[in-house]
């Protein structure tokens, strides 16, 4: 484990450039730090994602791990530090980042109030499709997360395992480069996040898309993740394949363990009193 | 999936960049939802029709009677019909903050940030949808008008101007509300400061007597409140001898100059909303 300021130094010598061609990391972050009044919410972090890596933000509630969603998908400007998705700039060229990402929030992005097809419909709009493509984009897309039959019903009539697909197609229709998912399976039963994380992979396969997702539940980021990045108290302490992690830590480690042992604290404490309460209402909206 | 066509990063359509028909289109995005929205739950315009009837036929019908208030040729009914159709666009555009602190909580505010439009276009689609929404009162007001037998002009360029009219009202004072939830940010302090500037809003216009039995300080008031010009638009343009005391042009240029202003302001707090 390298410490985060030897980390940022190591990539300050390689100023990304972006010249038309893919970028060599899909996601790149340099001592990226919020600060909220006293609180150091992400802290100096220094993170690179490849392409086409599912790469996975773990730690409990409070870690930091929304508000690095947040730089990253430009709706929170960093304190300090810099970070480019898909080779630009979140700061100076927030406007480009929007084009190449998609995000899935841990609250609810389908609007309730519109059928599943007016949502994509929406969002066609909003990423300019070319009008002459939107149906077939729209089409293909209630196709792949299996929502072709129910997509004149209103999203407020929808499962929780429904609504999250939908929200992957919506999130996919003007395929981005880079898909941000903050805690996509809270509140979603087995066999929904089973669902969710099909649909993820095959995501991957079908588009070469990178995936940036925060979660606390152990096996979703086992099961899917190619690296993870352990996060505690807005600080990355490990960061590598979950198998490694886990051999670091010893023989029979689970990532529960490995979590344990990096961050010296149970990944279920923690948290604030708004984060617990939006997990909550996230989930009771899903169930 | 065999539409998905494999890449390393796929590029979406980055040289189709801004432009002002990308601008448009963004801003009909935003406000068709909206109006997709009423379509699919239409109780709303029901609810919107209950207001302007109780003060039309109820305070309207009793007020008449007093011929104490100095409205020139007009009935006191026709005089204060154009101003209950501003009051009533007033009164439930100034909670539009409510929806836009819902939309916010629900998270349906982060795919309109995320995506690459301009927040310029996002606020102006909502005024916009505001307004569009708010022509069901115009309709509302218009077939009071012939119940009640007020002297409504029924000329399609003044009935065209009257609906413009209400939909700049409306766009107004539902940004101000959206600039407040920007600044208040919870349900309940939005819905108190809608509660506590209806009123002035309302008594320190002409909505319902001239401008010239107030007293001075109340005029100044007055001269700077927008329902003002929107009422004194209406009028002229909504009753048979309507006359503007302000001048046309000039009403139409005060709203159209609070929706930039407003507009502007949401557009730097808006963001505020998702951090």
């Amino acid at each position: 484990m390298t410490t985060d300021d030897a980390e940022g130094a190591v990539l300050a010598d390689r100023p990304p450039t972006r010249t038309g061609d893919a970028p060599a990391q899909a996601i790149r972050t340099m001592k990226l730090t919020r600060r909220f009044r006293d609180l150091v919410a992400v802290d100096a972090v220094s993170i690179e994602v490849p392409p086409k890596e599912i790469f996975g933000l773990l730690g409990p509630n409070g870690a930091g791990k929304s508000t690095m969603i947040k730089m990253l998908t430009t709706l929170l400007p960093p304190t300090a530090g810099r970070a480019w998705v898909a080779g630009f700039d979140v700061t100076s060229q927030a406007g480009v980042v929007r084009r190449h990402i998609g995000y899935v929030p841990q609250a609810l992005s389908a609007d309730g109030a519109l059928t599943g097809y007016e949502n994509l419909l929406v969002s066609s709009r909003l990423y300019d499709l070319p009008r002459a493509d939107r149906e077939a984009r729209i089409e293909s897309a209630l196709e792949l997360v299996g929502l072709t039959d129910a997509a004149g019903q209103l999203v407020r009539q929808y499962s929780g395992g429904m609504i999250r697909r939908l929200e992957i197609a919506q999130a996919m229709l003007h395929r981005p480069a880079v898909l941000f998912m903050d805690e996509p399976t809270v509140g979603l039963d087995p066999v929904a996040r089973r669902a969710v994380w099909d649909h993820v992979r095959r995501l991957r396969e079908a588009l070469g898309t990178t995936l940036l997702i925060t979660t606390h539940y152990m096996d979703e980021a086992e099961d899917l993740c190619d690296r993870v990045a352990v996060m505690h108290q807005g600080r990355v302490v490990a960061i590598g394949a979950p198998r490694d992690l886990k051999a670091q830590v010893g023989a029979t480690a689970t990532l529960d363990d490995v979590f344990m042992h990096f961050a010296g604290t149970d990944i279920e404490t923690g948290g604030g009193f708004r984060e617990v309460l939006r997990t909550r209402r996230t989930a009771r909206r899903l169930s | 999936m065999r539409s998905y066509a494999p890449a390393a990063l796929p590029a979406v359509y980055p040289e189709r960049s801004g432009g002002p028909w990308s601008f448009v289109g963004h801003v009909f995005a935003v406000a068709d939802a909206e109006v997709r929205k009423l379509r699919h739950d239409p109780l709303e315009l029901i609810m919107r029709a209950v207001q302007p009837t109780l003060w039309l036929v109820v305070f309207g019908q009793v007020m008449s009677r007093v011929r104490g208030v100095p409205t020139g040729r007009l009935s006191y009914l026709d005089f204060m019909a154009p101003g209950i159709l501003a009051q009533s666009v007033l009164f439930i555009a100034i909670f539009y903050g409510v929806s836009a602190i819902r939309e916010r909580d629900f998270g349906v505010l982060n795919k309109y940030m995320v995506s690459p439009i301009s927040r310029t276009a996002l606020v102006l689609g909502k005024a916009i949808s505001a307004g569009v929404r708010a022509l069901s009162q115009g309709v509302i007001v218009y077939v009071l008008a012939l119940l009640m037998h007020i002297h409504a002009t029924w000329e399609p360029w003044n009935v065209f101007g009257v609906l413009v009219l209400v939909v700049m009202g409306s766009a107004v004072f539902s940004t101000l509300s959206l600039v407040i939830a920007c600044i208040v940010k919870s349900h309940e302090r939005v819905m108190g400061m809608g509660q506590v500037m209806t009123m002035p809003l309302f008594f320190a216009s002409n909505a319902i007597y001239p401008i010239v039995l107030m007293p001075a300080w109340l005029k100044a008031i007055a001269s700077v409140n927008p329902l003002t010009y929107e009422v004194d638009g209406l009028r002229a343009l909504m009753v048979q001898g309507g006359t503007s005391s302000i001048g046309l042009g000039i009403d139409f240029a005060v709203l159209l100059a609070f929706v930039a202003a407003l507009v502007a302001i949401a557009t730097r707090l808006y963001p505020r909303l998702v951090t």
